[in-house]
């Protein structure tokens, strides 16, 4: 066999490796998508029908109210609780982020470093191992069924975690650089916002793009610790389209769509800003 | 009239002190250049000027104001950083006028002065790039540019070639030493460089583990150090120094061989005492080949072990009482290492130090 024929076969194989671990990959939220827009009995089909010969939006009206079919679930509800959960959960683990993590970069004190260890160390708890402590914990206060109390579980699960991110990004910023900022006229507080912040920007974001989907794609203790349309979320939602004998897998399939949308906006608007390496040039390397 | 004066300021980390109450007077205009090896102290005491460090004890003037307890924006110097500092999200024209903009200046005002700073340091050209797409002497002088524009009351500068390659940081010292007469403001200098002290400075401040072991102007410094170690730091190559003792009118080396006490010295020394004898590589060379004008000489035979050719003049490697030392050969001829020739040995640079104290045994 000749080396060119070698190569090329080894090209084609390659390739073919890639297609298949690609499609194990997207199939199924291709499946999950397509299925959004189909009726159930193609759905259900036996055998399947894998090109779809009917393309509808019933599904969503069905979920939202609209058309002859409804399905009594509240995904207006549902999706307005996740979105002031998931955002207000974001924003304070980012305020506190910025805050620790420039701490940790900047400042010494004491038992830094176990602070540091704790924070990790908590992460690494499985949330769901809290779910019983916290559960009976929320319902002596009484915030169980409300979005206060996801907030808070949000918040304390995303917080080691901005931290750890946005420390590492003031970290990689000179210390030279707000001192000659302070030296040329700001204060601490100014050379902070103005030359620091604007830095250290894309870390920031990347925090908030992370514990945005985590907070928006959260299950286990969402559905623990929420019963109503008062604070239920999306992802808790969609066990409402199992009953007890039927799985209503066309509703299912669009609101999966309705969960997934949002992530992927937010996240295609806030990766430009994900591009790091603003720093390189300011000091010598 | 802003002169920056330093009494008996102290810097404790802790328990660790690092600075140990150190005086200066630096005049206003004065060119003034802090020189240690590295932790004399030096930068912080910069440092503590700028504002960016807290003073545990002392006080510190920048004109007539104290300013020990005001924040680095409030006390009008403006620093040069050794890694530069130049925001890097900022072009060269933001980055100039970003302290002028922050005073509030109006933008005609921050235009007409980076325009002015950025004409005085060649950046005219270069105000709309990033630091990124500058090269590192292009970087060096923005950074030299946004301390001018301000008109500050002094210049503050940390370590501002030390990033630079050897060619460009000859380059860049003669610049700063023009911007200086062209823009001229108090200026505090700090390196470990001592050929930067030697060539830049008004005035000298050799520190050492948080002393200032001597100030002076360039040649007092060069030509009657204090102490051993300012002797062994300023100069290149090193001054040679030799452990000796005094038998009568003679300084005798451990190995026996003694040169004559420098005449002027005499009345200084002590018979038996027990003494550093100090000679400049400048200062011991084979006759005919340098020392010209030296009213008290004396000679001395040593073998040739290495020299290096360096053009104009060859620094050959002997060794004279069991330690290595360093000659000069002016006007050089091919000479090889076991060779033995007779130097001379100019008796006027010679310096004579207290071996237990280190320092020179005659006052300054």
């Amino acid at each position: 066999m000749s080396r060119v024929l070698k190569k090329r076969l080894r090209a084609v194989g390659l390739w073919l490796l890639t297609f298949l671990l690609l499609v194990v990959i997207c199939v199924p939220g291709l499946w999950v998508v397509l299925s959004a827009f189909r009726p159930n009995r193609e759905i259900l089909a036996k055998p399947p029908i894998w090109i779809p010969e009917e393309l509808t939006l019933g599904n969503f009206a069905k979920i939202f109210g609209f058309g002859q079919e409804q399905v009594a679930i509240p995904v207006l509800s549902y999706f307005w609780n996740s979105l002031v959960i998931a955002t207000t959960s974001t924003l304070i683990a980012l305020i506190i982020g910025m805050a620790g993590g420039y701490a940790f970069a900047r400042f010494r004190f004491r038992f830094k470093n176990a602070w540091f260890l704790g924070l990790m160390l908590f992460r690494t708890v499985p949330g769901i191992a809290l779910s019983l402590p916290v559960f009976m914990l929320w319902s002596r206060l009484g915030i169980i069924d409300t979005q206060l109390g996801l907030i808070i579980v949000y918040v304390s699960l995303n917080v080691p975690f901005t931290i750890w991110l946005i420390d590492g990004f003031f970290r990689q910023i000179p210390m030279s650089l707000s001192e000659a900022a302070q030296v040329d006229g700001c204060t601490r507080w100014q050379a902070f916002w103005k030359i620091e912040f604007p830095l250290a920007r894309s870390g920031i974001a990347a925090a908030g793009v992370f514990a945005f989907l985590t907070s928006w794609n959260e299950f286990a203790l969402a559905s623990q610790l929420t019963r109503s349309t008062d604070s239920k979320t999306l992802p808790v939602g969609l066990m409402d389209f199992t009953s007890q004998f039927t799985i209503d897998w066309a509703g299912m399939s669009a609101m999966a769509v309705i969960i997934i949308v949002p992530a992927l906006i937010l996240t295609f608007l806030v990766q430009k800003h994900l591009i790091a390496g603003l720093t390189f040039g300011g000091v010598k390397g | 009239m802003a002169g920056i004066m330093l009494e008996g300021v102290v810097k404790r980390y802790g328990k660790t002190e690092v600075v140990h109450g150190i005086d200066l007077e630096i005049a206003h205009n004065e060119f003034v250049v802090l020189v240690g090896p590295s932790g004399c102290g030096k930068s912080t005491t910069l440092r503590m000027i700028a504002g960016l460090e807290d003073i545990s004890d002392g006080d510190i003037r920048i004109g007539d104001r104290v300013v020990n307890d005001l924040p680095p924006r409030k006390r009008n110097v403006s620093m040069v950083f050794q890694n530069y500092a130049l925001y890097p999200h900022m072009d060269v024209r933001a980055n100039l006028g970003f302290g002028l903009k922050i005073a509030g200046q109006s933008k005609d005002v921050v235009e007409r002065r980076v325009q002015e700073a950025a004409e005085i340091l060649g950046l005219s050209e270069l105000l709309d790039r990033i630091p990124a797409e500058l090269s590192g002497g292009q970087r060096q002088r923005v950074a030299m540019g946004r301390a001018i524009v301000r008109h500050p009351e002094a210049f503050l500068f940390d370590e501002p070639l030390s990033n630079l390659d050897a060619k460009l940081r000859v380059q860049m010292r003669t610049e700063i030493k023009k911007l200086h007469n062209t823009v001229r403001t108090t200026v505090v200098y700090v390196t470990h460089d001592q050929v930067e002290a030697m060539t830049l400075a008004d005035r000298i401040v050799v520190m050492r583990d948080g002393y200032i072991e001597q100030v002076g102007r360039p040649m007092d410094v060069f030509n009657h150090p204090v102490n051993t170690f300012v002797a062994s730091f300023i100069g290149s190559p090193p001054m040679n120094l030799l452990p000796a003792r005094i038998e009568g009118a003679r300084v005798v080396f451990e190995d026996g061989a003694s040169v004559p006490v420098p005449e002027r010295l005499t009345n200084f020394v002590a018979d038996g005492q027990e003494v550093i004898f100090g000679i400049r590589p400048d200062d011991l060379s084979p006759i005919g080949h340098g020392i010209h004008e030296a009213r008290e000489t004396t000679e001395i035979d040593l073998e040739v072990e290495l020299a290096e050719l360096l053009g104009t003049e060859t620094l050959i490697y002997t060794t004279l009482a069991g330690q290595e030392i360093q000659g000069k050969m002016f006007d050089p001829r091919d000479i090889r290492p076991g060779e033995r020739l007779t130097f001379r040995l100019s008796l006027d640079k010679a310096h004579v130090f207290d071996a237990g104290t280190g320092q020179s045994v005659r006052p300054h």
